[in-house]
């Protein structure tokens, strides 16, 4: 149970999240070919390293956050609320 | 030399020691196989058997061999015994109670005569993967070997109908964890109290202390400093007879806590700041043949049965020493009374050789050849370093060969430190001094403040014989009966990795889990393979670090149930309970089927109140909508209420509910009882991550409201009795309407004319506050009507015979909107919406299943709900998801997916019932069984 830092509700057990998986760009739906938006819906990049991805604060604030967070140490460098810059 | 024979019931017992934990004007009555013995308060159940004179515990897991004392402590492998219903207890460990029953295990048919001991003459057949080469082939004969070889297994008796204590949980969060009660442990945690940290003390053993309880009176003195000291700081909380299992991410910490009056055991899931890891050592038994007699124990047993318990461990000793604390315990003994036959000093180059015996201790034979007579050895030849958490931690513990054990690698994260005999030697002081700067160092870590990181003196490492076996074989893992010869042959057939020789002679796989063994493993490996110690390497130490149980992981249930405000009147009235996820609803209330014609005929009511419900307000929210959902959203409006199936990316149907417009930018949207957390998620995603611009907020009133269906030909008329502000008439408020008004005198309820079931029926939304109030006042203005309740059964069955799917039991993870037949919802000439390529693809191609609605050619047959759909001999082409006998269409009727190519109306398809029974079904032109037009629903 690692700690994932939510910008509205400090440090919390990552039991009270939902993990939505890397954070990925939507193709447009009316000029996607078949590969490109299967790639969005089941391809992840999986690195040994540093992601970004989403998390649901499920149990708290409800919010989604962007995690970066290295998958080889827990690390979390950042989290801030999901939604383009 | 005469083995003693029987003697008087307290033979072993010693006169007052200065640091006893026994209270002697307590004594305790128990019985052991049947027959009463005494011990006191504070004995362990085994401290109290070897006092009157015991000194054989159980037989070995698979050889049968006579056990017991070895280390006198929680892992001891030869003191597990059953107490009561209650198998494999730690009888070392275990305190004494009055009136136990406490039994051997592994023994039959008694612990002296026992027939399974017939293994150690098979020893040469049963060597290291006997089980894995014997038992493999042929496969059919699994069964019986599975038979046999359980009566061989090992363990006590379980009675699953024996009454338990609860298992519990608890969370904590710490700035600082001491795993480790010993000197070091007490002196970490006063320095990081003292420094206004809060403290989590835990401890294996019933008190504080560690060695130092068994130690001279200097010890006891610093003992007692240190106890008080700890009891004099409020920010220390103490668990004893508890111990830390693992380390995890972050320093989460689980701990199995294992002394609360009337728990029988509790998981602690801790979160500390920083973890101070301090378990001291652990003496590691010697390697030669016969070291598995009783009698032969680590010199830490015997100086705990003394000092502790006051327990003579034998009458005349030999004693193997490589170490201070080996000599102390030769001193022990002599002041026990104990004759000292022999003391063998191992940094002289002196050695035990052999250990001879039947039943027990009789002679030992010592490497310069001399034999001698004695009925206890003792041995102290070493230490293991419990290297666990900081493994868990990510260090790699390095192996010191002057130390000969393994010392902290250097690879800590800041967030855990080490002291203790586990970071080096030194004098009682050094120690002390070690771990009060390292506790402080603790202290200012957890509370992440300025102050100059305190300087933490180093440790001496004393050196230390490297000596694991003599010049015989003997065992290397007690739980399991591997001896360093099985280690030799596993190396012989190849397996030269330590992981490998593990698992294939299963040596540190037992109860003790490698804290007495994987050194001796690891060095007779190193030995077997012409290599050292560090090349071999070390097994990895995996969490639990000792037993916990699946009772303590499990907790006890506290799974919320939600129930609706007319719960307690469903009750009253005979209703037959459904679990659906957390909620627990009437299923029924004894008759479905008259349920069904009921609301047909009359008029019904339902609680709906699990339905998910959404309030959305805000300018933007068709815009979401016209998102979310499959099917256009635009132009709905004020007064109306709409359909909708909503999609996730990959097509798939996610839910489906209607939304009503109550006012402008005012919406109230329903979701099915199973999606509404899923929905409520899947609206925040869309609006938090790709469109925070679109202003929508979004409120779950799921319970705020209670909701009615009140469903019938009569429903208008009953609704009419009760709603006061709202024209019913069939003009005035039509099909697919939404009104706001008030019922039986409750302001501010919504109407929405819809129908799951086919019949005029109206779902009512009402503060749930004053849900039981309409529910009771609509069964009694409704009583000449015939209004009766309804439950979920009834409204499935009605449902399906107007052919409706239910999302979930209709569609699976795989069911595109075009497979579940919503061909008239979908609208792919919107610019976009959740899940619109895949569907635009899925329209192109067309060839997935389609749900189709089917009716059996024999009308009494109901194919059981999963049903395959078969063609030929073996092809699966489709599967019944729903089937119920109709009471309105006395027939059975069903839906399910077909291949695309069996799909059109009137084709005859095959179905398999589970009894393998194969009957035909046809496909109908439509889902809907009965009134496909909607005839009454509209009327």
């Amino acid at each position: 149970v690692i700690l994932i830092p939510c910008p509205h509700c400090g440090p919390r057990n990552s039991t009270e999240f939902r993990y939505e998986g890397e954070v990925r760009a939507r193709p447009e739906p009316g000029s996607v070919e078949p590969p490109a938006w299967r790639a969005y819906l089941y391809t992840r990049r999986n690195p040994a390293g540093w992601t970004r991805e989403t998390w649901y604060h499920a149990m708290g604030c409800q919010r989604f956050l962007v995690v970066e967070r290295h998958t080889v140490t827990n690390e979390v460098r950042s989290s801030t609320q999901a939604g383009p810059a | 030399m005469t083995m003693p024979t029987r003697r008087a019931a307290t033979a072993m017992r010693l006169g007052p020691q200065p640091g006893e934990v026994i209270d002697r004007s307590a004594p305790l009555r128990f019985t052991w196989n049947g027959r009463t013995h005494t011990g006191f308060a504070g004995d362990t159940i085994v401290s109290a058997l070897a006092a009157s004179g015991e000194r054989v515990f159980s037989r070995s897991f698979k050889y049968h061999r006579l056990r017991g004392l070895l280390t006198a402590d929680f892992n001891d492998p030869g003191c597990t015994v059953q107490v009561g219903d209650e198998p494999n207890v730690r009888g070392a460990h275990r305190r004494l109670e009055h009136g136990m029953a406490v039994r051997t295990q592994n023994a039959w048919p008694s612990l002296r005569f026992d027939a399974k001991a017939v293994n150690q003459a098979l020893d040469r057949f049963l060597t290291a993967g006997f089980y894995y080469k014997t038992f493999i082939r042929p496969q059919r004969l699994w069964p019986v070997y599975q038979r046999v070889l359980k009566r061989f297994a090992a363990g006590g008796q379980l009675r699953p109908d024996a009454p338990r204590d609860p298992y519990d949980k608890r969370y904590v969060h710490a700035d600082v964890i001491v795993a480790g009660g010993g000197p070091a442990g007490m002196a970490a945690a006063v320095a990081a109290a003292r420094m206004g940290a809060s403290v989590l003390l835990v401890d294996e053993e019933y008190e504080l202390g560690g060695h130092l309880r068994w130690g001279d009176r200097t010890a006891l003195a610093t003992l007692d400093e240190l106890r008080t000291a700890v009891v004099a700081e409020a920010g220390i909380e103490v668990l004893t007879n508890s111990a830390v299992t693992g380390r995890y991410d972050d320093n989460w910490v689980a701990i199995v806590q294992r002394n609360l009056p009337h728990v029988a055991e509790r998981l602690v899931k801790a979160r500390a700041r920083t973890l101070v890891v301090a378990p001291g050592l652990i003496e590691r038994p010697y390697v030669f043949d016969g070291n598995d007699l009783p009698g032969v124990m680590l010199g830490t047993a015997a100086r705990r049965l003394v000092n502790l318990y006051a327990v003579r461990p034998g009458r005349r000793a030999v004693v193997l020493t490589a170490n201070p604390e080996g000599d102390a315990a030769a001193a022990d003994l002599d002041r026990a009374g104990v004759d000292i036959a022999r003391i063998v000093d191992a940094r002289r180059g002196e050695d035990v050789q052999r250990a001879r015996g039947r039943g027990g201790l009789a002679a030992v034979e010592l490497g310069d050849g001399t034999r001698v007579d004695c009925d206890l050895l003792v041995t102290s030849i070493g230490w293991t370093a419990p290297t666990s958490l900081i493994n868990m931690a990510g260090d790699h513990p390095v192996y010191a060969p002057q130390a000969a054990r393994f010392l902290p690698g250097g690879r800590l994260p800041d967030s855990v430190l080490v002291t203790g005999g586990l970071a080096g030697d030194g004098t009682l002081d050094q120690l002390v001094a070690h771990a009060d700067a390292t506790g402080r160092e603790a202290a200012r870590r957890a509370a992440a403040v300025a102050p100059a990181p305190v300087q933490i003196p180093g440790l001496p490492v004393r050196p230390h014989p490297a000596r694991f076996r003599s010049s015989t074989h003997g065992l290397v893992d007690f739980s399991e009966d591997v001896s360093s010869k099985d280690v030799v042959a596993a190396a012989r057939e190849g397996y030269d990795s330590v992981e490998l020789v593990k698992r294939f002679t299963t040596a540190t796989m037992g109860p003790s889990q490698g804290k007495l063994e994987t050194v001796n493993a690891v060095a007779m490996l190193a030995e077997a393979t012409g290599r050292t110690l560090p090349e071999v390497g070390t097994t990895v130490w995996r969490p639990p670090y000792v037993p916990v149980t699946l009772g303590a992981l499990a907790g006890r249930n506290l799974e919320p149930v939600r129930h609706s405000p007319m719960q307690p009147w469903h009750e009253a009235h005979g209703a037959h309970p459904l679990l659906a996820g957390h909620w627990i609803r009437p299923d029924h209330y004894g008759d479905p089927a008259a349920e069904v014609l009921g609301v047909r005929e009359r008029v019904g009511l339902i609680d709906v109140t699990p339905l998910g419900k959404l309030d959305l307000r805000g300018p933007d929210v068709p815009k979401l909508l016209n998102h979310l959902y499959v099917n256009k959203w635009s132009k709905l409006d004020v007064g109306s209420v709409r359909y909708g199936v909503m999609c996730t990316e990959d097509g798939v149907v996610l839910d489906d509910g209607v939304t009503g417009c109550l006012g402008p930018e005012h919406y109230l949207t329903t979701t099915t009882s199973s999606g509404a957390e899923t929905v409520w998620e899947w609206v925040e995603s869309w609006l938090q991550t790709e469109h925070p611009d679109w202003r929508v907020h979004v409120t779950s009133v799921t319970t705020a409201y209670a909701s009615i269906n009140v469903a019938g030909p009569r429903s208008r008329e009953l609704l009419g009795r009760v709603a006061e502000g709202v024209d019913l008439s069939p003009e005035a408020f039509r099909y697919m309407r939404v009104r706001t008004g008030r019922i039986a005198g409750v302001d501010g309820c919504f109407m929405w004319r819809i129908g799951f079931t086919g019949e005029l029926s109206y779902e009512i939304h009402v503060p749930a506050a004053y849900g039981l109030h309409v529910w009771e006042t609509l069964m009694e203005r409704g009583a000449d009507l015939g209004v009766a309740p309804f439950g979920v059964e009834a409204q499935r069955i009605m449902r399906l015979e107007k052919g409706h799917l239910i999302v979930g039991q209709d569609t699976d993870a795989l069911t595109k909107a075009f497979s579940a037949g919503l061909d008239w919802l979908v609208k792919l000439d919107k610019d976009d919406f959740a899940g619109k390529p895949e569907l635009v693809w899925q329209h192109l191609h067309d060839d997935d299943l389609r749900l189709v609605g089917l009716q059996p050619v024999d009308p009494l047959v109901v194919p059981a709900e999963g049903s395959q759909i078969v063609q030929g001999a073996k092809d699966i082409v489709g599967r019944i998801t729903s089937s119920r006998m109709s009471p309105t269409l006395r027939r059975s009727i069903c839906l399910g997916f077909v291949a695309p190519n069996l799909s059109q109306p009137g084709t005859v398809v095959t179905v398999q019932l589970p009894d393998g029974r194969r009957i035909p079904a046809t496909v109908m032109a439509q889902h809907a069984h009965f009134d496909p037009e909607g005839v009454r629903l509209r009327g």
